[in-house]
């Protein structure tokens, strides 16, 4: 006895088909806006000498965290990395999460505050969201591969996939949470909508979408090793190189690399999100 | 007077099926009946009332009682169930969204029970919400902000943010920021029940001061009837979301509708409450400057069995002769009371407050004169009329 399959990988496979035909304008404009984009970054992040962009990382780490701590971290970490050869593609990987960060929040804070402020795309965008977490990271390689081909325009969309939807979900929590009276307040004095967003609501999220674009940030990190097996470069394609060659040493080096990356710019994260909460 | 705000046959009910909540309080159910029955809160039942423009209106009653959806809904932050809300001779609960927006911009200002501060902003630019919205221009915005936390005292801490302010202070925050704005309706929902009593009375003090210079209409929500009494000039009471009494202050006090009221007002001090006018006495005699002399006053004295008459002039109250003095100047043989008269007396007014009355008569030797604004003689008040007075009201 047979039974009827339901055709659901048919159809996204025509669904597929139907949007590299269809969209081909759309897929050639993200083409060349991440294409542009990593090559400025690569070449800016590649102008000075390592050890003179060490520095200015350190700096960075620092002003922005204003924790010691974080700073000289920072330094070490980056120097360890210069020392273990991987200066080149840990550039790579920040200008890649770099890119798909600028597009997930680009992409994200609209359809949270979108969704924040209208049930019916609440309602719509939520279950959506809910797939998309679930869905193993590797699923979004693959429509990646005929929408970009291989390369590191596909690891973006991937990426931005995978890393948008908690940019979403804490700016849509971020503004349901502003306490009733403080939204009451803004409408009593006549506050338009436009003003309220952003007057009021918005600055008040700030935390909790800080808090999104941090998840988003490591999830793009994550996600930036992963598409490797796309033929992004980075540390990813190193960890990946290592893998098919089996040289476990060199795949932990670029590990601890990826490490220490993540250590860094989650911190840093951490504290630009929370600096601001004190002073509320 | 011109009404400023009618409210007719409002109600608001917290739940999807409103109607039937509505019918059943018609019906004659209460609100703790309706709840079990159908699961809907009455907030606001059936209440009609005018605010005339220029008043203080203070709306009174427990806790849940509804008086902040009564106000939530004269500028429609909660959308009333059913009724008429007319502000200025507008249906406010039949415009439109951007008309929503426009008429709260045009008319109203509002302090908030629980402060709603703005975290994110400072004092200051918490007190210039309003006019941000208005679109005031940044230098005019500054100066009024700036003139408005002056006023409730909390020049100085313009820069400073919310949460480093105390709750009284906060408080004063929200309030500023409704009277930078410089509406003509303000509707303040508790706005001085965080304060200090020191502070509170301050502000009171501010608050009528200003409503004498600038005539506001004020819905004002208290939970204390001391400051119902000084502030309201008039009051509603509220239970389970129906007015059940509204008055002035004295109407309220001397006449409350129901044991619910009397409970309410039971412990007030009748001493703030009762006015010269209420307690005062027909003076039994007076004696006129022009054509009485010191026999005539005495002889009037006598007759009415009273130590001291005032005299009138020109249809004023122009000073007081005592029997004693009366006697020697017409031994004297004195033509008129020019000699013996004390005309620096002290006066009292028709609404002068009965706390205010106690001290004055402890230190006269002679009754308390009543006079209105043109100085005319009213009344007179002794301390058994005072104390009459006190002791009646106090017992029913
Ligand atoms: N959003 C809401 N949903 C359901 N019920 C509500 C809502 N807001 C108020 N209520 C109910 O309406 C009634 C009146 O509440 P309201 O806040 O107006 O009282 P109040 O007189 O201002 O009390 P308080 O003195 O404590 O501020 C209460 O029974 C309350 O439970
Ligand atoms: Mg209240």
């Amino acid at each position: 006895m047979t039974v009827y399959r339901i055709p659901i990988g048919d159809a996204i496979e025509a669904g597929i088909d139907f949007f590299v035909t269809h969209l081909s304008f759309a897929t050639i404009a993200f083409s060349k806006f991440t294409t542009k984009g990593i090559a400025y970054l690569s070449e800016i992040l590649m102008f000075l000498p390592p050890w003179a962009m060490i520095l200015i990382f350190t700096g960075l780490a620092w002003f922005l965290s204003k924790k010691w701590g974080i700073g000289l971290f920072t330094l070490i970490g980056m120097s360890l990395i210069w020392n273990m050869q991987l200066w080149g593609p840990t550039m790579d990987t920040i200008s890649l999460i770099i890119i798909a960060t600028l597009l997930s929040v680009a992409i994200g804070i609209p359809l949270g505050i979108f969704s924040a402020l209208s049930t019916t795309a609440y309602r719509i965008i939520t279950p959506v969201l809910d797939v998309m977490q679930t869905m193993p990271a590797f699923v979004y390689l693959i429509p990646a591969i005929p929408f970009f081909g291989l390369g590191a325009v596909g690891a973006i969309f991937a990426t931005v996939i995978f890393s948008v939807p908690p940019c979403i979900r804490l700016t849509c929590l971020g503004i349901q949470q502003v306490p009733r009276e403080m939204v009451e307040a803004a409408d009593a004095f006549g506050s338009s909508k436009a003003q309220k967003l952003f007057k009021v609501q918005l600055p008040i999220a700030k935390t909790t979408i800080m808090a999104g674009i941090n998840q988003t940030i490591m999830l793009a990190l994550s996600m930036v090793v992963i598409a490797a097996m796309i033929g992004a470069k980075g540390l990813g394609g190193e960890v990946w190189r290592a893998i098919q060659r089996l040289e476990a040493g060199r795949g932990f080096e670029a590990g601890i690399g990826i490490v220490i990356i993540a250590i860094i710019l989650d911190r840093v994260m951490q504290q630009v999100a929370g600096g601001k909460k004190q002073q509320m | 007077m011109a009404q400023k705000i009618m409210i007719e046959g409002l109600f608001k009910v917290f739940g999807p099926h409103p109607q039937n909540a509505i019918e059943l309080f018609r019906q004659g159910h209460s609100k703790n009946e309706i709840m079990e029955k159908t699961r809907h809160q009455i907030g606001v039942a059936d209440a009609s009332f005018t605010v005339d423009e220029g008043e203080i209106l203070v709306v009174m009653g427990l806790s849940g009682s509804g008086k902040s959806t009564l106000v939530r809904c004269i500028n429609r932050l909660i959308d009333p169930t059913a009724g008429k809300v007319i502000v200025d001779g507008e249906d406010v609960t039949r415009l439109s969204v951007e008309g929503l927006r426009q008429f709260r911009l045009d008319h109203f200002g509002m302090v908030f029970q629980n402060f709603a501060l703005f975290p994110h902003r400072t004092v200051l630019q918490n007190a210039v919400y309003g006019l941000e919205i208005k679109k005031v221009d940044p230098a005019e915005r500054k100066e009024r902000g700036m003139a408005a936390l002056e006023q409730v005292g909390l020049a100085g801490w313009e820069d400073s943010y919310p949460a480093q302010l105390s709750g009284g202070m906060q408080q004063r925050v929200g309030l500023a920021r409704a009277l930078a704005l410089d509406a003509d309706i303000m509707l303040m929902d508790e706005a001085f029940s965080a304060l200090d009593p020191l502070i509170r009375s301050d502000m009171q003090d501010e608050l009528l001061a200003l409503q004498d210079k600038v005539k506001k209409t004020i819905v004002f929500i208290s939970h204390d009837l001391d400051e119902a009494l000084k502030l309201g000039d008039r009051i509603i009471l509220m239970k389970d979301g129906a007015i059940i009494q509204s008055g002035t202050a004295e109407e309220i006090l001397t006449k409350p509708a129901d044991d619910y009221v009397a409970k309410f007002v039971q412990d007030v001090d009748m001493a703030k409450v009762i006015t010269a006018e209420s307690v005062m006495l027909k003076p039994k005699a007076m004696a006129y400057y022009k054509t009485d002399g010191p026999k005539a006053a005495l002889h009037k004295m006598k007759q009415s069995q009273i130590s001291t008459i005032f005299v009138r002039k020109d249809k004023k109250l122009f000073g007081v002769v005592t029997a004693d003095d009366c006697a020697m100047a017409a031994k004297r043989g004195d033509p008129t009371l020019e000699q013996i008269l004390n005309t620096d007396i002290e006066t009292v007014s028709l609404e002068t407050p009965g706390v205010d009355i106690i001290p004055l008569l402890a230190r006269l030797p002679y009754p308390l004169p009543v006079v209105d604004a043109d100085h005319k003689l009213k009344g007179v008040i002794i301390k058994g009329s005072l104390l009459a007075g006190l002791s009646e009201r106090g017992t029913d």
